[in-house]
């Protein structure tokens, strides 16, 4: 969902600031001329689509702005049936969930990249970098099942009753609020999940960048006598920090609109604020996809199709800000960092 | 000489690809117009089918889809009339007939008949299934728990909380229920199951139940499972915990089920023949003309008390009289021999007396400019 500007292609010759092209004055044939019309279409297709999308969404969900106004983001419940339309529930475990799969996916992503770029040998590099890969490639609904089946269960039985049986079971937000109903069925289940489902994508984006530190430059650290783990987290990483961040917000965007996987294991509870991650609740794509096929109001329509702009708006929001923290960053060290 | 073929090849390639994005691009523009023009996007895919009578269109409910597409395949191997069902839930086959996209719509939950006269619509009741209440409990077999009315509503309210609670195991004697808690699952998608579900809750125990009943609503307590595999495996995986599902469902997948008291007090165990017995008793004649029929908690001792009735919608004012008695025809040959269809799938036929009812006082409003097209 969310696409961050990477500079993925090492530029030894340093940053190129014109594209390739004949000489001025050549003459133009008419195959060029058709391919840049033809590459001209496909890039407005693009656009056409990004806000021709936006569009749709406004316009079907006009109806519920209207209606519902911003009551639709200061109630909490969302019952149809009851007339009840409020999103603060979904946003509240859209945005606990993701901070669970982010805690738990980018300091492990990172260290695996670094394992795979500067600790093994790289034929194991290879073998384990496509094995991630891979994850990557598994339907969302397949993380899904094996989460109620596998993951749900040790959560409910084992590790729940542990972390409450210690002193962080009363630690707010961890300590089991109104709606618990045995921590299986949870957001942290389903952000449990979520991490490992964007693991992947940090984790070869990361490891793409890494690959990209100049050799130069970190044999200069290691001529000054740096170990091992200092030319890792002060050269590799300042190195390649922009392109990690990058990283990060491709996770996080794909967490934050995941929904099959989600809508299986959050526990669906549309009427109450979560008190503790332990606590069921629901996310925005994965209400959606619950009520969908039921909504036969214009309003209940209308009201599902206003979720998805303001998932589209904060996925928008996400992606401005990553930009503008990518730019600060380049400023500030000056050029690439 | 060479250079000028291959620049012609070059050309060829190009001037392909831009038509081929000039026509996707068409398409695309077309779709988005008609899908902005028509809030439905759920069923907008039925627009563009070609109208034909060998072929009948049906969409909606999910519930009875298995049994429609095999009385489909029977039917088109006696008739050579083919059906194309369309299993999207309830809502979309409601929108569907209401926008004369297919040739009948289907319902778990009936339309009220206020709804039915502003939308021209006639309804009637196809096939019967039930609703089974599942657990999980360590040394409980399957049908060996009872539980009341009172006492089902008062775990889905949250107010009895622990399997061992006395009104539980005074239910229960000589069944060891453990001291732990209750873990309550429902459906967390607009459901037919829910809507007969809450709707038993309501009848049978209006005073402790007081969450309402529809198709979703704001539940006091639990955790949403999606379908009924999502309420079935959540179940399954959480010891403890207690659900709701189809009785098909439970059945293929060898859940614990629980047995139920109904209206006359009587404990049963879910079984065709109790399904068949909520059908039989209920008071079909005074649902007419809507057919409004809510089969939950029937009178009889041996009937299943979350029972529901799955319905099929026709327009009333039919375009073509061929396609509105191919449909019919369809239907009529389901009443009268896809019973055995039905109890292989673990579905109950409507009774041969309700078909008279259907076939007598709703079939003869299906017209052709006011001629009825049945029989």
């Amino acid at each position: 969902m969310s696409t961050v500007d990477l500079e993925l292609t090492p530029s030894p010759s340093g940053p190129r600031d014109a594209t390739p092209s004949a000489p001025r004055g050549h003459r133009l044939g008419i195959g060029d001329l058709l391919f840049r019309v033809l590459a001209t279409v496909c890039g407005i297709t693009v656009a056409v689509a990004m806000f021709g999308l936006a569009g749709v969404l406004v316009y079907n969900s006009w109806p519920a702005i209207t209606t519902l106004g911003t009551k639709m983001l200061t109630t909490v419940a969302w019952s149809p049936s009851q007339g009840e339309y409020g999103a603060l529930a979904a946003l509240a475990g859209t945005a606990l969930s993701t901070i669970v799969a982010m805690v738990i996916a980018v300091p492990l992503a990172l260290v695996i990249a670094l394992l795979l770029v500067e600790l093994v040998h790289p034929a194991v590099s290879r073998v384990v970098g496509t094995a991630i890969e891979m994850l990557a490639a598994i339907p969302s609904i397949v993380y899904g099942m094996v989460g109620l089946f596998v993951i749900v269960p040790y959560i409910q039985d084992h590790l729940v009753p542990w972390v409450l049986s210690t002193p962080l079971g009363n630690v707010p937000g961890i300590k089991p609020g109104l709606q618990f109903q045995g921590g299986g069925l949870s957001i942290f289940t389903a952000g449990v999940v979520l991490a490992f489902m964007v693991l992947p994508f940090i984790t070869a984006v990361s490891r793409d960048v890494l690959k990209m530190v100049p050799q130069v430059t970190k044999e200069a650290g290691y001529g000054m006598g740096s170990t091992t783990w200092e030319v890792m987290h002060k050269i590799s990483m300042r190195y390649a920090n922009s392109g990690i961040v990058g990283a990060v917000f491709i996770g996080l965007g794909r967490a934050l609109g995941e929904t099959m996987a989600v809508a299986y294991l959050i526990g669906s509870v549309y009427t109450d604020m979560p008190r503790s991650i332990f606590d069921p609740g629901t996310s925005i794509a994965s209400l959606i996809a619950n009520q969908f096929s039921e909504a036969t109001r214009t309003l209940d329509l209308s009201a599902l199709i206003a979720l998805g702009l303001i998932l589209f708006l904060i996925t928008v929001l996400f992606q401005i800000l990553a930009q503008a923290w990518l730019s600060r960053v380049q400023r500030a060290t000056g050029g690439r960092a | 000489m060479k250079k000028s073929a291959r620049s012609w090849r070059l050309m060829l390639l190009v001037a392909t690809a831009l038509v081929v994005t000039a026509v996707a691009v068409a398409g695309c523009g077309s779709s988005s117009s008609s899908s902005t023009g028509n809030p439905a996007p759920a069923i907008s895919g039925f627009t563009q089918v070609p109208m034909s009578s060998d072929t009948i269109l049906g969409a909606g409910a999910s519930f009875p889809a298995p049994l429609y597409m095999k009385w489909g395949s029977d039917y088109s191997g006696t008739s050579g009339v083919k059906l194309n069902y369309q299993s999207i839930g309830s809502g979309g086959g409601i929108s569907a007939i209401e926008a004369k996209t297919v040739d009948f719509g289907a319902s778990d939950a009936p339309l009220k008949e206020s709804d039915l006269t502003a939308n021209g619509l006639a309804q009637f009741p196809m096939v019967v299934g039930g609703v089974v209440v599942v657990v999980h409990l360590n040394g409980v077999t399957d049908g060996q728990l009872k539980l009341s009315p009172d006492v089902l509503a008062s775990i889905y309210m949250g107010k009895t909380t622990m399997w061992n609670d006395a009104s539980i195991t005074k239910l229960n004697p000589g069944v060891t229920l453990p001291a732990t808690k209750i873990n309550v699952v429902h459906r967390s998608d607009g459901s037919g199951t829910t809507w007969i579900f809450t709707h038993y809750l309501t009848d049978a125990a209006g005073s402790i139940w007081t969450a309402g009943a529809d198709k979703e609503i704001p539940w006091p307590v639990g955790v949403g499972g999606k379908g009924n595999e999502g309420v079935a495996t959540s179940v399954q995986q959480l010891s403890g915990s207690i659900g709701y599902v189809e009785y098909a469902y439970a059945k293929q997948t060898g859940m614990t089920t629980t047995q139920l008291q109904n209206k006359a007090g009587a404990w049963v165990k879910p079984s065709i023949a109790s399904f068949t017995a909520a059908a039989a008793n209920a008071d079909w004649k005074a649902s007419l003309p809507s057919m409004y029929m809510v089969l939950v908690n029937q009178p009889g001792k041996t009937t299943w008390p979350i029972t529901g009735a799955s319905f099929i919608l026709m327009q009333k004012d039919q375009a073509d009289a061929a396609r509105g008695k191919a449909a019919l025809d369809f239907f009529n040959w389901a009443y009268t021999n896809g019973a055995a269809a039905a109890t292989s799938l673990d579905y109950v036929a409507i009774p041969a007396s309700v078909y008279d009812l259907v076939q007598k006082q709703v079939w003869p409003a299906v017209t052709v400019s006011g001629t009825p097209i049945w029989p």
